[in-house]
């Protein structure tokens, strides 16, 4: 079927919708790279054995997602609609869970999330304090919708600001949108995006591109990988709306070639997407085009840096140049080229859909919005979570991330990754945004967060 | 030959000939899209197991470029080799989320195990040892990716019942 407007969407999601409604239940499996690692593969065959032999694959839709967020906890699954949430999964355990939870309907608390501090288990995803503290935009699907079905992502009001932008608003309205939001570059500079959208389409070419970076060079951060895994179609509908708002008529993605995961899905993601109708010609009825293609990697740390990705995606060695001339000036193949992050991307369909004033209702004064980190290395609650620009770095660490484990004293968090710098106890009530981070020191970077425990030697790590 | 299911190259299942043909082929196919000598080169990895100068030889002139151009490019980014790898290639990542978590001790528990040091491939031929960029892993650290796939939370203890999956 080809997407010809917004009506077309809105039919797909209706039906979606009705279909979903008819399950009694609704089992979501994590397959995101940590659960994976897990052997959540192991769990999502058992599940279906067990549903099988009590006649109920009918009944229920087992789903597989992007990663939740608590990769430490892994393999975990949440089941809707009651919306509880087991966590370290097996395959023998999940046989127990259908047996209980499903046939005979009491959920199985001793599998549900355990709460040390407060020594009770928590069924209900939603007053887990790791996730209830948390706003989540740019990862609003993660671990929410099966990554592998279009219309899933379309019930979720995927592409409706696609179908928005280019059927109602103009290039420099798309632009003023985002320009209003606040959105800053999710990459590590924080650059205003909509301030980099308008440079690209004031410049004047017969041919110009827009490119995803999707290297992720930072270590310590897995966000950007989880986005491309979990929701590809947000990213893709990112480079839809970015590449109308510059006037770009071709995409390219430049993936990291340690991630063949997400190559893999995002590859299928875009052939749905172009089987819709969604990339080639005449987008939602009009003269737009917009094509997109993947370029992989081969292992250079620099090819994260805009200059050297875009000598990557030519063929070439992956060496920096000197700016100016800017990318928006000339780019990839000499022509005027405007470059995002994968985060960043995730972010435009929500602000043209729901509007600028809805996202700068999130963060702070200069920075708006949310910011996705990886929590990692000492903290109990290590995996993903998306907060609101100026919530503090103690409240990431301690009320989200629950904390160091087997009760050792907090000694440093290492933000922004190497070339970042390391955040001490002094300053834990520090509002993280751009600014005041780096008036502490360190930068926020691509939002890798490493805890390091009194243990931890900090010479050696540096 | 079950033996050579985890074996992600098909250098035991085709010859010479039928290689360089079908790399020729998919040459053929990419000459004509702007920029696509890297997508190319992993592709021609992926069917030979590296790419020593001969092969790039080869890709020169289908691709229409000059060898320097191609071995330069060889040459600079790690996921390229130009010595045969080992059968399987263990990747262990020195992030500082793993490096936090232990991920030293893997390596010198590693080395003693393969006999063979960072980047070093095990005189049977099976493994490739080499350290990675960071895998994106870091909730699970420390964390080592044997070919495709991503072992978490690895302890030195268990290195040695890991590796013996693999022959
Ligand atoms: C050494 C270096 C490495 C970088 N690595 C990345 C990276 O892995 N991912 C990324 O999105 N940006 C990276 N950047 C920033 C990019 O150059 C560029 O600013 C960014 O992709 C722009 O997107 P944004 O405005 O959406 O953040 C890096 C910059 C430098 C100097
Ligand atoms: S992804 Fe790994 S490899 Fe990288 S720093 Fe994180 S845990 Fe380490
Ligand atoms: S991969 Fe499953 S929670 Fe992160």
């Amino acid at each position: 079927m080809r997407i010809k407007n917004l009506e077309d969407l809105v039919k797909i999601k209706e039906e979606y919708n009705s279909k979903m409604a008819e399950y009694n239940y609704q089992i979501l499996v994590c397959g995101g790279g940590g659960c994976v690692s897990s052997k959540c593969g192991e769990v999502k065959e058992a599940l279906d054995r067990c549903l099988k032999g009590y006649g109920l694959s009918e009944k229920i839709s087992v789903i597989t997602t992007g990663c939740m967020g608590i990769c430490a906890l892994g393999p975990v699954v949440l089941i809707k609609p009651d919306e509880t949430f087991y966590t370290k999964v097996t395959p023998e355990k999940i046989a127990e869970i259908v047996k209980s939870h499903i046939i005979n309907g009491t959920i199985l608390e001793k599998y549900t999330y355990y709460d040390k501090a407060r020594q009770l288990y928590i069924p209900n995803i939603n007053d887990i304090p790791f996730f209830k503290d948390q706003v989540k935009i740019a990862l609003r699907n993660c671990g929410q919708i099966d990554y592998s079905s279009i219309e899933a992502y379309i019930a979720k009001d995927g592409y409706f600001a696609a179908a928005k932008a280019l059927s109602k608003m103009s290039r420099q309205q798309v632009v003023e949108e985002i320009k209003k939001s606040g959105l800053r570059g999710r990459g590590g500079a924080g650059f205003p995006t909509g301030i980099k959208w308008e440079a690209g389409l004031k410049a004047i070419s017969d041919q110009k591109y827009f490119v995803c970076n999707a290297d992720e060079g930072d270590p310590g951060a897995f966000m950007d990988r989880s986005i491309l895994e979990g929701d590809p179609h947000s990213v893709i509908e990112g480079m839809i709306l970015g590449g109308y708002a510059v006037g770009a008529n071709i995409g390219y993605i430049y993936v990291r070639a340690e991630y063949p995961i997400a190559v893999e899905r995002l590859s299928t993601a875009i052939e749905e997407a172009r089987r819709y109708g969604l990339l080639g010609k005449n987008l939602f009825s009009t003269d737009f085009e917009f094509e997109l293609e993947i370029r992989i990697g081969a292992g250079a740390f620099v090819c994260g840096e805009e200059t050297s990705l875009m000598a990557s995606i030519e063929g070439r060695r992956g060496e920096p140049r000197q700016k100016p001339p800017f990318p928006f000036e000339r780019g990839l193949f000499g022509k005027p080229t405007i470059i995002n992050n994968v985060e960043t991307l995730a972010n435009i369909p929500p602000i043209i859909h729901k509007g600028a004033h809805w996202f700068s209702q999130f963060g702070t004064e200069r920075s708006k919005g949310t910011k996705v980190f990886a929590l990692a290395g000492n903290v109990v609650n290590t995996g993903l979570v998306e907060v609101p620009m100026g919530i503090s770095l103690g409240d990431i660490l301690f009320k989200i991330g629950d904390g160091i484990p087997q009760g050792k004293a907090f000694k440093a968090a290492q933000a922004g990754g190497p070339s970042g710098g390391c955040i001490t106890k002094e300053f834990l009530n520090t509002p993280v945004d751009y600014e005041n981070i780096s008036k502490i020191g360190a930068i926020m970077g691509s939002g890798g967060l490493i805890v390091m425990n009194e243990d931890t030697c900090m010479v050696d790590t540096a | 030959m079950p033996e050579m299911k985890n074996c992600t190259c098909s250098c035991a299942k085709e010859n010479d000939e039928q290689k360089y043909k079908k790399l020729a082929e998919l040459m053929k196919q990419y000459k004509n899209s702007e920029g696509s000598l890297i997508q190319v080169l992993h592709i021609a990895q992926a069917i030979f197991g590296c790419l020593p100068l001969e092969l790039q030889r080869y890709i020169a002139q289908g691709m229409g470029k000059p060898l320097s151009e191609v071995s330069g490019v060889v040459t600079f980014y790690s996921f390229f080799a130009t010595r045969p790898r080992g059968k399987h290639v263990i990747r262990v990542c020195l992030g500082t989320a793993c490096y936090v978590r232990g991920g030293k001790k893997i390596i010198t528990r590693l080395e003693e195990i393969l006999g063979v040091g960072v980047g070093e491939t095990t005189k049977d031929g099976l493994f490739t040892f080499e350290v990675a960029r960071c895998i994106g892993a870091c909730g699970l650290a420390p964390v080592i990716m044997i070919d495709d796939m991503v072992y978490k939370q690895v302890k030195p203890e268990k290195l040695e019942n890991i590796l013996a999956q693999y022959n």
